[in-house]
């Protein structure tokens, strides 16, 4: 029998000649992969019918750690790619990983139709609020007055509400963690697996070394305190102002792939007659 | 009822079919498992038929919400393992270029067509030209190698269309078919299906998934690829990458891999590159075109014969990789070539780089959206 990893992550992982990883000390993007694989391992998957797809940045590095089937694409397209390869293997469960702007800048069109066209997808967006790996430019996610490398008298421009656009635009499922709750977010994560139809998990995640050290956040740890301190379960009416955590949207919608099988099966009926 | 646009089995039937239409066709008859894409005139046809007969097949059409969504999601269907395409023309084609340097990184079989009509930028949606021959080569950034055809004729749209999924999955590249808008929409009478259709198929590792590496330059110029969700689990990506297909900075594994990259078409020049040639045994001046632009070229070069002078006529039903060698012995042989494009003189230069001033060499050109015709031709001649 094979030797059981002492951290049973490390089974999934590609330690053999993957890591030091690229990302910076304290950076929160470990934090997410490591609720994924816990996720994948909670559902029983193997290995061979789970992809994971990314974008450019940050985040885009994550599948090449993960011993999965996974696919590094351009930047913003993720959502495209893993489209075509989800209606190819509606067998395999396709989980996409976005940062903020990868996923709402460059993106946002592709999020906006994945979401629409209600595609059986797992997207989770590794939200640290700022273009890590270039150095700190802001994005779409930077809060009104936060600095960024490209705003530095701060950002004049709004926010995207992630979860709220999601809903808006037609996601089964949607949900929001930080990387301070890990075990709600390996919940989470798991759940919108398990969903039929598009799910969107928003992970607010800390970037220490460029939206950090720009607005004065602290450190990892100051940062993920922030998270504790500023977010609450959803429907908590005692805290109003703090952003809430949780599932927010859960609906039963018919998904795309399992209404386009059934379209080729009265198709061919027709064609059939 | 039974859709007429789904070709049959069996006894060939005459037909008068629409270019856009052949190419859809001869898509499905090349085993078109997926077709993405974004409507954009003078290409819709294509998508139009598709859309209906696909899912009668068991396949998927989706229409994507721009041309850069649409490549995309043909590249991940392919690592479904289904063969697939997309078309559009050429604004469309300017912005798949991003996921065209993709598709020849990571070395993954699909087909684009590019509907040529008049430009740049929006030009004339109705009008055809043939400027999209050198975005077909370079239009993705970074050097990169690239197969594209150009058929002249509606039944060579469909067998074109057909030899570009074959080449795409021989070679494991993206293939362009890059047409025009004239070929698109105009009808001619074809006899389909045609007496023998040749259908490649993916090369699958024969070695078990821990001994296989997608980018193997040790297995081949054009190493086997499996599909995702077979047990070989293995990383993509637009990055350098070294055999197993993770990111590397190491140079000789960088040069390894691009070396096998190039080679694997520039030493199949010879297979791939089709060029036609008619009346060059005597002829002192050929028209060399491509395309519909050959149509016109094949009148000129007839009349001119009637009219008792020695013009043959060379068409290129393959852009790229370019034959230089094949232009550098017709050069040899005649004194002057004519190049006939809808551009400013896109395949001129390379027809220059070939001959080396071995003979005379002379565009013809327009980009007014009209086609050039015989008789502007045959004033070249003069």
């Amino acid at each position: 029998m094979k030797k059981k990893a002492a951290i049973p992550e490390h089974d999934y992982l590609r330690t053999h000649k993957r890591f030091p990883s690229v990302w910076c000390p304290g950076c929160g993007i470990g934090t997410v992969l490591g609720a994924i694989i816990r996720a994948v391992q909670a559902l029983n998957l193997s290995k061979d019918e789970v992809a994971l797809l990314s974008g450019i940045g940050c985040t885009g590095r994550m599948p090449v750690y993960v011993d999965f089937n996974t696919m590094h694409t351009t930047h913003g397209r993720a959502l495209a790619f893993a489209t075509g390869l989800k209606l190819a293997r509606p067998d395999m469960e396709i989980i996409v990983v976005m940062g903020d702007g990868d996923a709402l800048a460059i993106g946002g069109n592709h999020f906006i139709h994945a979401a629409r066209r209600n595609v059986e997808l797992t997207a989770i967006v590794v939200n640290n609020r700022i273009y890590g790996m270039t150095g700190g430019q802001v994005s779409p996610t930077t809060p009104t007055g936060e600095r960024g490398l490209t705003a530095p008298f701060g950002q004049i421009e709004q926010a995207f509400d992630i979860a709220r656009m999601a809903e808006a635009a037609g996601a089964s499922f949607v949900a929001r963690s930080t990387t301070y709750h890990a075990m709600e977010l390996d919940r989470l994560i798991a759940r919108g697996i398990e969903k039929r139809g598009f799910s969107v998990i928003e992970v607010l995640t800390q970037c220490p070394v460029s939206y950090g050290e720009l607005n004065q956040a602290g450190d990892a740890v100051e940062m993920l305190k922030w998270f504790r301190d500023n977010t609450t379960p959803v429907g908590d009416r005692a805290a109003p102002g703090k952003i809430p955590r949780g599932v927010l949207v859960d609906r039963e919608l018919p998904g795309y792939v399992e209404t386009y099988q059934k379209l080729i099966a009265s198709a061919r009926k027709r064609a059939r007659a | 009822m039974s859709d007429p646009l789904v070709p049959r089995h069996g006894q060939p039937k005459a037909r008068l079919m629409q270019g856009n239409v052949a190419i859809a066709e001869g898509a499905l008859a090349a085993g078109l498992g997926f077709f993405a894409a974004y409507p954009i005139t003078p290409a819709n046809e294509i998508a139009t038929v598709l859309s209906r007969a696909l899912p009668r097949r068991g396949g998927v059409f989706i229409q994507m919400e721009d041309e850069i969504a649409s490549l995309s999601a043909v590249i991940g269907a392919s690592f479904g393992r289904l063969k697939a395409a997309t078309a559009t023309s050429g604004p469309g084609f300017s912005l798949m270029q991003e996921s065209i340097g993709y598709a020849a990184a990571v070395e993954i079989p699909c087909v684009i067509i590019d509907v040529q009509r008049a430009g740049p930028s929006t030009g004339m949606p109705g009008a055809p030209a043939q400027g999209d021959v050198m975005q077909a080569r370079w239009g993705t950034h970074g050097d990169h190698p690239i197969i594209v055809l150009s058929p002249s004729y509606v039944r060579e749209a469909y067998e074109l269309t057909i030899h570009a999924f074959n080449l795409s999955e021989e070679y494991r590249t993206p293939v362009i078919l890059l047409t025009d808008e004239v070929l698109g929409r105009m009808s001619e009478r074809v006899e389909l299906p045609l007496p023998q259709v040749q259908v490649q198929q993916r090369h699958h590792p024969e070695v078990p998934p821990e001994w296989y590496f997608p980018f193997d330059n040790e297995a081949g110029d054009v190493p086997p690829l499996i599909s995702f969700g077979h047990g070989y689990r293995y990383h993509v990506t637009g990055l350098y990458h070294d055999k197993a297909g993770f990111p590397t900075g190491r140079k000789d594994e960088i040069d390894d891999w691009q070396d096998r990259l190039f080679r694997k078409i520039d030493n199949n020049v010879e297979r791939i590159a089709r060029i036609e040639m008619e009346e060059m045994d005597d002829a002192e001046a050929a028209i060399v075109a491509y395309g519909s632009t050959a149509r016109g070229a094949r009148h000129a070069m007839k009349e001119a014969r009637q009219q008792g002078k020695a013009v043959g006529l060379v068409r290129l039903v393959t852009l790229w990789p370019f034959h230089y060698a094949a232009m550098a012995s017709i050069g040899r042989s005649v004194r002057r070539l004519i190049v006939a494009e809808m551009n400013r003189g896109q395949m001129l230069g390379e027809v220059e780089r070939a001959v080396k001033g071995e003979a005379q060499v002379v565009g013809v050109n327009r980009t007014d959206g009209e086609m050039i015709s015989p008789s502007q031709l045959l004033e070249a001649l003069e």
